[in-house]
């Protein structure tokens, strides 16, 4: 099917962008470990278990927010999103390869984080991961569809928590819960839903945010 | 710029006759909600708030759900004055969403003496979407008058429905580890009076919203018409 | 007054105040377009004159 191999394309593309440049990876890497070290500090001692859960998904978000910001960089930089615009594939290919780059980024983030947060605060279990992953979709398809909404606008990083934080509200009760809860497989249920929702979403209205 | 009259059957009707019904609605819901319906037995005098609280908070949801079809059609058929509805509509929302806030603030403080609860399902919910429309505005002065604007609005208000139900799961299902559910707030038991009076005071927000709705559109329906007007004369 | 009075009333009241604030934005701009008409009407006037 030639759409995915786009997809493919345009996913290895980002991949081998940031092999090459080495920007947007570690800055997350290190932001993500200075937060955890801040809500060590953050957290007055004697917390719940349950806070330091909570912590994690929002030093999670706010570090998916940092690699959005620059999620769309490369290709207003150069203006190449004009040309994959007239490319005869479907518009949605674009975001659907963005937003599977997006993914390999956070995951390797996470590879690292999850065992961080670990060592720092408690324990992770498989559920945990489990949430994490699911959750990473959630965000890398909406996140990467919202990056390009303000990337059009006049006040392109201002706007973009401000769009993506009530979005993200679902994704981190889904986390925290599929992480602290005795039912985490309702949690899990529940994020499976919003990704199925946001991404047929995203998919079906892409080619109208990038087209004039 | 075609920002002329629509041709749907519903916009057909003149405003002042929408208004006025509105009015006379409002009317009688105040008189119904004060001095009709019995007093309820547990919450006294202040369950009264019930009575606009409640179809203030489905009003908004409606017109979310408006400007949402709106957005729908916009993308589907195109059409300028879709985006311009859809607006209207989601701004009425938005405020109808923060009357909601306000009145459930202070029902909260009537009934469980603190002037905010997160236990109130209804409440975090409509916060969580007073957020999210917030950014639609943010969204809409930070992009140029123009079709590229329209969309991204339009997509974003058909991401704002989606939000709703989700948000509304999320919000339900965080209360296992938020905080335990000490107080039910699922509306009181009704009586018939009671039902009646609830009923005829939604169908009063309804009717005041969709008032409020059509006066701003002619409004910004006027702006528009004088800047042609200011432009074919000053050619 | 009994306090459930009172947060009654306010409520209803919050609910009138934002109605009447909705007036009073409508009238401003009924204002202003009345002006901005007034002026399309003398430049109309002043177009018909010389034309």
């Amino acid at each position: 099917m030639t759409y995915l191999a786009d997809v493919a394309v345009l996913a290895r593309k980002d991949l081998r962008l940031e092999l090459r440049a080495r920007d947007t990876l570690p800055a997350m890497l290190l932001f993500v470990l200075s937060t955890l070290v801040v809500f060590h500090f953050a957290l007055p001692t004697g917390a719940d278990e349950i806070a330091a859960h909570g912590l994690l998904w929002v030093a999670l978000v706010f570090t998916a927010l940092l690699g959005l910001a620059r999620a769309w960089a490369p290709e207003r930089e150069t203006g190449a999103l004009d040309g994959l615009v007239l490319a005869p594939s479907d518009r949605s290919a674009i975001w659907l390869g963005k937003s599977a780059a997006l993914f390999v980024f956070l995951a390797a983030i996470e590879l690292v984080a999850l065992p961080a947060f670990s060592l720092f605060f408690s324990r992770l279990g498989a559920t945990a991961w489990a949430g994490v992953l699911l959750a990473n979709v959630g965000i890398c398809a909406v996140g990467t569809m919202l990056a390009a909404m303000a990337a059009a606008s006049r006040t392109r990083e201002l706007i973009l928590p401000l769009l993506f934080l009530p979005l993200a509200i679902p994704l981190v009760v889904g986390g925290v819960g599929s992480s602290v809860s005795s039912e985490p497989g309702r949690y899990l249920t529940f994020l499976g839903l919003y990704d199925g929702v946001f991404a047929i979403l995203c998919w079906a209205t892409f080619e109208y945010v990038v087209s004039e | 710029m075609s920002t002329s009259s629509p041709n749907s059957s519903a916009s057909r009707i003149p405003v002042p006759a929408i208004a006025a019904t509105a009015a006379a609605l409002v009317g009688l819901a105040i008189v119904l909600a004060f001095f009709v319906a019995p007093e309820d037995a547990d919450q006294g005098i202040s369950q009264r708030i019930f009575y606009f609280h409640v179809p203030i908070a489905l009003t908004a949801y409606a017109c979310f759900g408006w400007g949402a079809w709106k957005a729908l059609r916009l993308l589907w058929k195109g059409g300028e004055r879709y985006d311009l509805e859809s607006y209207v509509a989601i701004h009425q929302g938005t405020i109808f969403g923060v009357l909601t806030l306000a009145t459930g603030s202070i029902w909260a403080r009537a009934s469980w003496g603190k002037w905010w609860v997160w236990d109130s399902n209804q409440l975090v919910l409509f916060l969580v979407l007073f957020l999210f429309y917030s950014a639609y505005f943010m969204l809409r002065f930070s992009l140029e008058d123009g079709p590229r604007r329209a969309n991204l609005s339009a997509v974003y208000a058909l991401f704002g429905v989606a939000l709703i139900p989700v948000s509304f799961l999320a919000i339900r299902l965080a209360e296992d580890f938020i905080h335990p559910t000490t107080f039910t707030r699922d509306g009181p038991q009704m009586t018939g009076t009671m039902f009646l009076t609830f009923c005829v005071a939604w169908l009063a927000m309804t009717m005041l919203a969709y008032a409020l709705y059509r006066v701003e559109l002619l409004g910004k329906r006027l702006d528009a018409n004088l800047r042609e007007l200011r432009e074919a004369l000053t050619a | 007054m009994s306090a459930g009075e009172k947060y009654v009333a306010a409520a209803y009241g919050v609910v009138f105040v934002t109605m009447l604030v909705y007036v009073v934005i409508i009238a401003a701009k009924l204002a202003r377009l009345e002006r901005e008409t007034a002026q399309l009407a003398e430049l109309a006037k002043s177009r018909r004159a010389d034309g």
